[in-house]
């Protein structure tokens, strides 16, 4: 016993020590990061306040550690280890981006390189009249709205987002006026060309009666360390349409800390597909605030990762208004050591009477050492719902790979088959076929 | 001998330490179409799983050689490909896989196997339409999930369209009929039927006679308690419909 006590009594303090020093150095880590803030252009001078607001609100802060409730799963340490200075955006040029255009897209594209936009490389025409696609900057000066909706979704708070409001200089803009149908996708591309620390931002407006499809993608010209950490914004006013896929195929190296708020308007309609393959560390979290009756809801989530790699997908439902519905499936796959967390929040108030809500948390391990953490929390106070969620945390079963074995497929290939199958399900509900036909050949090397 | 296609002679088994098979013997000749009928809980489907090499059973004595080859050391899938065919009593769903796509990966599987060259999706859906042509299927089942949100006797008809491109030496139908009405029966009997080759064998397993009023067996084995009690023709399955299976069971327990 006495032997025993030793190490744990040092144990105990030494994690004293730790944390008190980690404690420190989270929130001088934090103010570093702060410290390499870009200047906000002078064109956007009336958000200066916002800005302001969310700089004091870091200043005070420090990078969340496993204590802290909402990053109970996820460990930031290892983001502490990184160092990122100011650098100037790398000039690449169109034959490195040949993977990743869309021909869908050839002429509705905006790319930002290390988080600065690169106007040569994108391109923006033909769009329907009154269809705003450009950098931030560009929509100040020609949506005297702008600022109404820039940084004014609820949880800007969270000391990630309020990061990226204090520290951001380029970002996308969508604005799609009222009955506007855009029907190229719109492609905002962020690629990274090095250690970097940036802060894309996207604001997308689609005002009442119009209809827009958004292709939200990260992707990576190297295998460097950097950290992006983005916030993209969508307003989805009154009968409006989005339909946003969010594509994160980061460094295996990289941090990605990424925050879709949206907000839904009255018998509006958002889908969102979320498809995580890359990153280290990569953090999603996604936010619906409903503001008006009957609005509709779809997210599918996929995270697949392995190695000692972490997927993590934060979500909010929050209703507040009646017959509003929202369905969401997310699925993980999880190899090796890696691990995979869901934590689906459902809000509904007494206030949003007739909701119809499903969630849906299906988890594939595939290693023993595979670890998935999930959380549904609904939280119903209205009495007159119809509310389900499920979550699975599941290997492959043993019937199913003997069924394909029967038919003459080895083991090795029904296991990868299954495996495939389980994730592309995911992929299908992406409308773009040229994307769609990407993910799919990623997630089928991903799944051999 | 030559013609034999599978023999079994005193094959023991078990399912997480619990006896299945008690001593079960079966041979079945080329161009031949057999019956094991019983009781629920007699081992029936057990003895379908075991020949094509489910891993939850365990086989603990006896031997089973299918064309001269001992199958028991055969993986499931090379089972399948020496041309054993199981139709499962409950087909699993698959979503995510095109039910076309499935097909296809089977089938070049088999064709590897024999050393042909494997097809690709525009060949092999010729191959496929003249079979969906031939069952009489809709073709729509072929880019569906597979067996996603089939009803249970489209789930079937999909286990025979398998059965239907492999063209199996052995073709195991577990349960084929059970759950279906009797125009899907008429259907799936039919498909059986029209496949029927003379190189070829067929084992039906099945607790009710109605079916072989559709495909007529050679042979009627009825099985209870890990073993086949009795054996004739179809006229058995008559006996055994008008009298049930305690008729068996009793004159079982009389001779011992």
């Amino acid at each position: 016993m006495t032997i025993e006590s030793i190490p744990v009594e040092s144990t105990l303090s030494d994690v004293g020590n730790l944390g008190g020093t980690t404690k420190v150095n989270r929130a001088d880590y934090l103010l570093g990061l702060l410290s390499l803030r870009g200047e906000l252009p002078s064109e956007l001078g009336r958000l200066q306040e916002r800005r302001d607001r969310a700089f004091s609100l870091v200043h005070d802060r420090a990078i969340p550690t496993t204590r802290d409730e909402e990053w109970r799963f996820t460990d930031l340490s290892d983001l502490l280890r990184l160092q990122f200075q100011t650098r100037l955006p790398s000039e690449i040029g169109f034959p490195q981006l040949e993977d990743f255009l869309l021909p869908e897209s050839t002429n509705s594209r905006l790319v930002f390189v290390d988080g600065v936009f690169a106007p040569a490389l994108s391109a923006v025409d033909d769009l329907p009249d009154g269809v705003l696609v450009g950098n931030l900057v560009a929509g100040a000066e020609l949506v005297p709205a702008l600022p109404a909706y820039l940084a004014n979704q609820p949880g800007g708070d969270e000391v990630f987002t309020a990061l990226n409001t204090a520290s951001f200089t380029d970002g996308a803009i969508a604005w799609v006026p009222k009955n506007s149908v855009v029907e190229a996708p719109i492609h905002l591309l962020f690629v990274s060309t090095t250690e970097a620390l940036s802060h894309p931002r996207c604001l997308v407006v689609a005002q009442a009666g119009s209809c827009v499809t958004l292709i939200e993608e990260y992707v990576s010209l190297s295998e460097g360390r950097y950290f992006t950490n983005s916030v993209t914004e969508i307003y989805v006013e009154e009968n409006a349409e989005v339909r946003h896929t969010r594509v994160q195929r980061d460094s295996v190296s990289a941090f990605h800390i990424g925050k879709t708020a949206v907000s839904q308007a009255r018998d509006s309609r958002y889908t969102c597909t979320a498809v995580s393959l890359g990153a280290k560390l990569a953090r999603h979290h996604l936010e619906i605030y409903q503001t008006g009756e009957q609005t509709d809801t779809t997210l599918n989530g996929l995270t697949l990762v392995d190695g000692d790699r972490v997927g993590d997908t934060h979500s909010l439902i929050a209703l507040s208004q009646p017959y509003g519905t929202a369905n969401q499936v997310n699925k993980t796959v999880v190899r090796d050591r890696a691990h995979a967390v869901f934590n689906g929040k459902v809000w509904v108030p007494k206030a949003a009477q007739m909701t119809n809500a499903a969630q849906l948390s299906r988890n594939l391990l595939l290693s023993p050492k595979a670890r998935v953490d999930t959380k549904p929390q609904l939280e119903i106070t209205a009495d007159n719902v119809k509310c389900a969620h499920g979550a699975t945390v599941s290997q492959l079963e043993d019937d199913e790979v003997f069924y394909l074995q029967s038919r003459g497929i080895p083991a090795d290939q029904a296991r990868k088959l299954l495996t495939y199958a389980f994730a592309i399900d995911v992929i299908d509900r992406i409308s773009v076929s040229s994307l769609r036909d990407t993910l799919t050949r990623l997630i089928r090397v991903q799944t051999s | 001998m030559s013609d034999v296609i599978l023999s079994v002679q005193d094959l023991t088994a078990e399912v997480d330490g619990n006896p299945i098979l008690k001593g079960f013997n079966l041979e079945i000749k080329a161009g031949e179409i057999h019956a094991i009928m019983g009781p629920n809980g007699s081992g029936k489907s057990t003895f379908s799983k075991i020949l094509a090499g489910h891993p939850a059973y365990t086989v603990t004595g006896g031997e089973i050689v299918f064309l001269g080859q001992n199958l028991l050391e055969l993986e499931p899938d090379d089972r399948a490909k020496s041309g054993v065919f199981l139709a499962f009593q409950y087909p699993l769903e698959i979503p995510g896989v095109s039910n076309v796509d499935f097909l296809r990966v089977s089938y070049n599987a088999k064709r590897k196997h024999e050393g042909l060259e494997e097809l690709d999706a525009f060949d092999f859906d010729e191959v496929v339409q003249s079979k969906v042509t031939l069952l009489k299927m809709d073709p729509s089942f072929l880019s569906r999930s597979v067996n996603e949100g089939f009803s249970g006797g489209e789930k079937k008809r999909n286990e025979i369209l398998q059965m239907a491109l492999l063209e199996p030496r052995l073709g195991i139908l577990d349960e084929i009929d059970s759950g279906l009405d009797i125009d899907a029966l008429k259907v799936v009997a039919g498909s059986v039927n029209a496949l029927k080759k003379p190189e070829n064998a067929t084992l039906i397993i099945t607790h009710y006679q109605r079916l072989l009023n559709y495909i007529l067996p050679d042979v009627i084995h009825v099985m209870a308690d890990g073993r086949i009690l009795m054996s004739g023709d179809k006229d058995l399955a008559l006996e055994l419909e008008a009298k049930g299976y305690d008729w068996v069971l009793e004159g079982e327990a009389v001779g011992a």
